[in-house]
């Protein structure tokens, strides 16, 4: 104790306390805070009903009791099984705040708790369906006719190798490159918030999944070597600006300086 | 030193004042000495600078060793991977290449080479008052010789064909590159009453059936594929595409359409795609606002006002192509725009 | 020159001896050695930057030689299938589009080359630009320079021309667009406009015309005569002596530096090799313009981050500034866009005005006719130096500006607000800049004039026998008073009465007027050297200045001497 004392005006103490104070924040609150958000689940094998049960606990104050709408938001009658799991699933729902850009937060719903609120909101009217993993195979898809369809159809709001991009009024595109196969048919399918539909008749399954095929493709990075984001010229002239002119400005002041 | 803030004037001057006894301004103390370098003083310094600078040299010679062994060893065979090896590798051996030569001869000129300052005079750039005089005398000389100075209608007449000969290039050189000269092409596009609306790149006709509420369609006419893959048809489809969205008709607040004619079908709207401001292609359709964003310049028209612009340097509303359905349910142009498309030009309205 | 002079010095023997007598013998090279080898040139890192410029452009040259070798721009359609990506496979694409992906994809070291040439693009317009900054904020456009000056605006223009032009050949959707608002642009101008349009393209946009003709544009016409005016301006380089920053024993007369052979050339030709070296570098590790990800040139799609290469963002920003609303009007039937010609032929204009004729009103509002080689420092032009970074700071608003968007989505802000944000700040922005940096000039400068008068604090505190402390100063050597006393504050100009001496009035007095104003706007506000009388009258009013170091800190001075205090 003695030697601990000794060294209470070491100048790494205040560090050390810090990293202590945190340490201990942290275990007491992974220890004490909830967990996902929860409503009574009794061990039924009623999908749906438990999907009521979750839908009363945490969206019916803004979709409305029987999920036909109110003022704060719309109506969720017929957006079926692929809506309610793309915006869970990416923790999109429930909102935050009420607004046109639903933010990706961790995910509030567990698996089991999304396939059933999935199929209680399925269940309200008919839909786009949860796409079966054969439907996303990117390895079964056409990379180079999906790159066609993603050029027209996409690359304007999410940049053309689906790195994001802006939209009006602080809105915005988000970037693709973490999105699960599942998650990308779906938004596809169900146009989720500002997004445009693309249903099955505009762009087909299968071209869907061509378009899959080709972010999935993206995600190899660059043939040219550092992708820096992939964001277009400007991040471009910024990288010539910050390394090229500042490599050979320094090398100048290099050349210029006396030699010691 | 004095400051005078002067409240008749708005100068505001720090002025020097002069004593008598001293000189007006300072003068030049001159080069200043020159500082040995640890490479002139020591020349066991001087001896590791020269090490350096061949061991730079040779690093030099084994990086383009290396490219050469690089170049042959790794070969493109189309994959991402392979391409991004093989321009690593070839660049990075080249930058050592050169690097090592620049850095050695940077090094050796520091260090080694003599670093007294040299003064070197300059001399008035304008030429001394005699060869002035002499040139001056040259030019008189020469005019004197021709007798331009008399002859006015000798200089006429030259002035006139040189300044006539460069039109018989210039001209047919103008002429040709702009083809026909037929501006009047930028009126029209190639939809006509009947054609259907077909899915911009596929070519598929669209049914109204196929779009629900919130959907978009990138559209372009329905052609031949052969047409298709022909370069008219690129240069037509610059005018001719056109964005399809589907609206709920209660939130339809205006469209183009005139007295007594429908331009749309059951909220089904169809406006040019190519902005009105310089022409880039309109496609950031926001679903929830019905917002139409061009991604240039930010422009932002509102699909369900007639596409009327509510943001950004557009100045005139993407105009609205009339559409109806036909006895098959497909999405049919009733007829062309009713305006150009596109960006303005001068002749726009006549 | 006399070709015997071998004669004078005896027969060649060594080989290199006996070369040097042929060529002499053919083309008088001795005058040419004799003058240039040992030629002087001044020393400072900041005369580099022309030269990376310059050796940009030569590895452009030779990166685009690889280039040609292998690039097709013709757009006639074809199918491709070759060494490119996935994605490319079986697409319709212009010839131009597939000889590029072939060149990245199937070409050893074609991507390398194509990523060299274009860093080296974007390097050669920042270092003419952070170079033509050097040349503004030093002065080093004044006499006899001014011709040098407004040739090197001119390879400005022409550099944006050739990366223009150049990033267009791929025929992709990003530089299609691009093309497709340059004729958007040319389309606005009043009566040509539509002509002009159609000349371009050779008919309707895009045509089949247009990637051919830039190429001729890039490879042949541009390079043509960027490589003139690089001789121009390289010949009035030598031909004027290169200038020298001020310091002891540099004079308009003058040149202190190091000779050519073999300093420079060892410090030029090894500045080269470390530009291209950075430039390989970069070419190698670091993806640039990767165009099958964009997608051959079609009239439908475009991206999210549609923006040019950085130096064309100035443009940019000001197409997307521009407010819509009633901007265009219609005379007589005729359209006239002036969103559009405002800010994409306007306002550049405006700029490259204020580029062109800068040195010459420079001249005319100080009435200097004399020749300058010594470079001011910033410091001593402080409205020079405000408005240089006034038009930087409005450049830089419209570059922010034309990347609004990447703003947007990195910042979490909305596209509307900053565009308005960069409405205000064009206006705004430039005012306040200049005045800041014109306050701070002066500041500079008085500061200056303070360490001359009273010398360097040196931290040693000084107690004398009657309580006074004092803190010692050490005054400035030669060197470091030279170069803050060497400069000329220049005076507003004087003109001549307005009558003259009969009391008639004189013709050119209006215009007159006119000068002397903009140069009291100039001049009024100056800072004038410190002169030996001030300096004498400083010291005189403390001895104390110049107490020599004392051997150890403390120290008290019994005194009798009266030590008089210093404001």
């Amino acid at each position: 104790m003695k030697a601990l004392a000794a060294r209470r005006h070491h100048r790494a103490a205040p560090v050390v306390l810090m990293l202590l104070a945190l340490l201990l924040t942290g275990g007491v609150y992974a220890v004490l805070a909830p967990s996902s958000a929860t409503a009574d689940t009794a061990s039924t094998a009623n999908d749906v009903e438990e999907g009521e049960r979750l839908f009363q606990a945490n969206c019916a104050t803004c979709h409305g009791p029987d999920a036909e709408g109110t003022s704060e938001a719309p109506s969720l009658v017929g957006v079926g099984a692929a809506a309610v799991d793309f915006q869970v699933s990416t923790g999109r729902m429930p909102m935050q705040a009420n607004g046109p850009q639903a933010l990706e937060k961790p995910r509030q719903m567990d698996e089991e708790q999304t396939a059933q609120l999935a199929a209680y909101v399925a269940s309200l009217g008919p839909g786009p369906e949860i796409p079966t993993d054969e439907m996303v195979d990117a390895e079964a898809g056409d990379a180079s006719n999906g790159a066609l369809i993603f050029r027209t159809n996409c690359a304007m709001c999410h940049n053309a190798v689906g790195a994001g991009g802006a939209l009006s009024e602080g809105k915005f595109a988000p970037a693709l490159y973490d999105v699960s196969e599942r998650n990308i048919y779906q938004a596809m399918a169900t146009g989720p918030q500002s997004m445009p539909v693309f249903n099955d008749a505009t762009i087909t399954p299968d071209e869907k999944r061509d378009v899959i095929a080709y972010l999935v493709e993206q995600r190899d990075g660059s043939a040219g070597g550092l992708s820096l984001g992939s964001l277009g010229p400007v991040s471009e002239g910024l990288w010539a600006w910050v390394v090229g002119l500042g490599l050979m400005i320094g090398a100048a002041v290099w050349i210029g300086a006396k030699s010691s | 030193m004095s400051e005078n803030q002067n409240p008749n004037t708005s100068q505001d001057v720090t002025t020097s004042t002069e004593t008598a006894g001293h000189p007006e301004r300072f003068s030049d103390p001159g080069v200043p000495e020159h500082r040995a370098r640890l490479t002139d003083t020591d020349p066991k310094a001087n001896k590791r600078s020269e090490r350096i600078i061949v061991l730079l040299f040779a690093l030099s010679c084994l990086g383009a060793i290396a490219s050469l062994v690089a170049y042959f060893t790794v070969r493109p065979d189309g994959t991402t991977d392979q391409t991004r090896l093989s321009t690593l590798l070839l660049g990075v051996t080249m930058a050592i290449s050169l690097l090592g030569i620049g850095i050695a001869a940077i090094h050796w000129a520091k260090a080694l080479m003599s670093d007294h300052e040299h003064v070197d005079e300059r001399h008035d750039l304008k030429s001394s008052p005699e060869v002035r005089e002499v040139a001056v005398k040259h030019l008189t000389d020469g005019v004197e010789d021709s007798g331009i100075g008399r002859r006015g209608v000798l200089k006429g007449a030259a002035v006139s064909a040189l300044a006539l000969f460069p039109l018989t290039f210039a001209v047919p050189l103008i002429s040709s590159v702009g083809g026909d000269w037929n501006i009047s092409k930028f009126r029209h596009t190639i939809w006509t009453s009947g054609k259907r609306l077909a899915y911009d790149p596929t070519g598929r006709p669209i049914k109204a059936a196929d779009l629900t509420v919130g959907s978009v369609a990138h559209v372009i006419p329905e052609e031949s594929e052969e047409y298709m893959a022909s370069h008219e048809w690129i240069t037509e489809k610059a005018k001719a595409v056109v964005l399809l969205v589907r609206l709920n008709p209660e939130d339809i607040r205006s469209d183009q359409s005139p007295e007594g004619e429908t331009w749309s079908y059951d909220g089904i709207v169809a406006y040019s795609k190519i902005c009105t401001h310089v022409g880039c292609p309109v496609a950031l359709y926001e679903q929830q606002t019905h917002h139409l964003l061009c991604p240039c310049h930010q422009s932002t028209f509102d699909m369900a006002d007639g596409a009327k612009v509510v943001f950004g340097p557009a100045n005139r509303p993407l105009p609205q192509l009339p559409i109806a359905v036909d006895d098959e349910g497909y999405l049919v142009a009733q007829d062309d725009f009713a305006e150009p498309v596109g960006p303005s030009y001068w002749e726009r309205l006549k | 020159m006399s070709t015997e002079t071998a004669s004078n010095t005896g027969a060649p023997t060594t080989p290199v001896g006996k070369a040097a007598d042929y060529l002499d013998q053919r083309t008088s090279i001795g005058v040419a050695v004799k003058e240039f080898a040992r030629k002087v040139f001044p020393d400072h890192w900041s005369f580099m930057l022309g030269e990376m410029a310059l050796f940009s452009f030569v590895v452009l040259l030779l990166s685009g030689v690889f280039l040609t070798m292998f690039f097709d721009p013709s757009m006639a359609l074809v199918e491709y299938h070759g060494a490119g990506p996935e994605t490319m496979q079986g697409q319709l694409m212009s010839t131009a589009f597939a000889s590029t992906l072939d060149l990245s994809f199937d070409v050893r070291g074609g991507l390398l080359m194509r990523q060299i040439h274009h860093w080296a693009a974007l390097v050669f317009m920042a270092s003419i630009v952070v170079h033509m900054m050097r040349v503004f904020f030093t002065g080093a456009f004044r006499k006899p320079r001014e011709i040098n000056w407004l040739v090197g605006t001119v390879l400005l223009i022409l550099g944006l021309l050739a990366g223009f032009s150049g990033y267009s050949l791929p025929d992709d959707v990003l530089s299609g667009n691009g093309l497709r608002i340059t004729d958007g642009v040319i389309k606005s101008i009043p009566v040509i406009g539509s002509y002009m349009s159609y000349m371009v393209f050779g008919g309707e946009f895009p045509g089949e015309h247009i990637i051919p003709r830039l190429f001729t544009i890039h490879i042949l016409l541009v390079p043509a005569l960027i490589l003139a005016l690089i001789g121009l301006h390289l010949f009035l380089m030598v031909l004027h002596k290169h200038t020298q920053y001020p310091g002891g024993g540099r004079t308009d007369k003058n040149v202190v530096g190091y000779p050519l052979f073999p300093v420079y050339v060892a410090k030029m030709g090894g500045n080269f090799f470390i530009v291209f070296g950075i430039l390989a570098l970069m070419g190698a590790t670091m993806s640039i313009n990767n165009v099958w990800n964009y997608g051959p040139y079609d009239p439908s799609p475009v991206g999210a981050g549609a923006q040019p290469d950085w130096y064309m963002l100035f443009l940019e920003g000001s197409l997307r500034l521009m407010p819509g609303a009633g901007t265009e009007w219609v005379i007589f039937g005729y359209t006239l866009s002036l969103n559009v010609l405002i800010p994409a032929v306007v306002i550049p204009g405006l700029l490259f005005t204020f580029l062109f004729a800068y040195p010459f009103i420079e001249a005319k509002v100080t009435g200097d006719k004399r020749e300058h080689h010594v470079l001011d420092r910033p410091r001593n032009v402080p409205v020079r130096t405000g408005l240089g970074v006034a038009f930087l700071t409005a450049f830089i608003i419209l570059a922010l500006a034309g990347s609004n968007d990447l703003i947007a989505t990195h910042f979490a802000m909305s596209l509307n607000q900053i565009t308005w944000a960069f409405r205000i700040l064009f206006f705004v922005g430039p005012v306040f800049a200049f005045w800041v940096t014109k306050r701070i000039c002066l500041s500079l400068q008085r500061k200056d004039r303070e360490l001359v008068l009273h010398g360097h604090e040196t931290g040693r505190i000084v107690r004398f026998a009657n309580g006074e402390y004092i803190e010692v100063h050490r005054p400035l050597d030669e060197q470091e008073r030279w170069l803050r006393v060497n400069y000329d504050a220049h005076r507003p100009l004087e003109i001549e009465p307005a009558t003259d001496a009969r009391g008639v009035k004189r013709r050119g007095y209006k215009s007159d007027k006119r000068w002397q104003k903009l140069s009291r706007f100039f001049y009024e506000d100056r800072v004038e050297p410190v002169t030996p009388a001030e300096l004498a009258a400083a010291h005189s009013h403390g001895e104390h200045d110049e107490i020599a170091p004392a051997a150890h800190t403390s120290e008290v001075t019994s005194g009798t001497d009266t030590v008089d205090r210093e404001r």
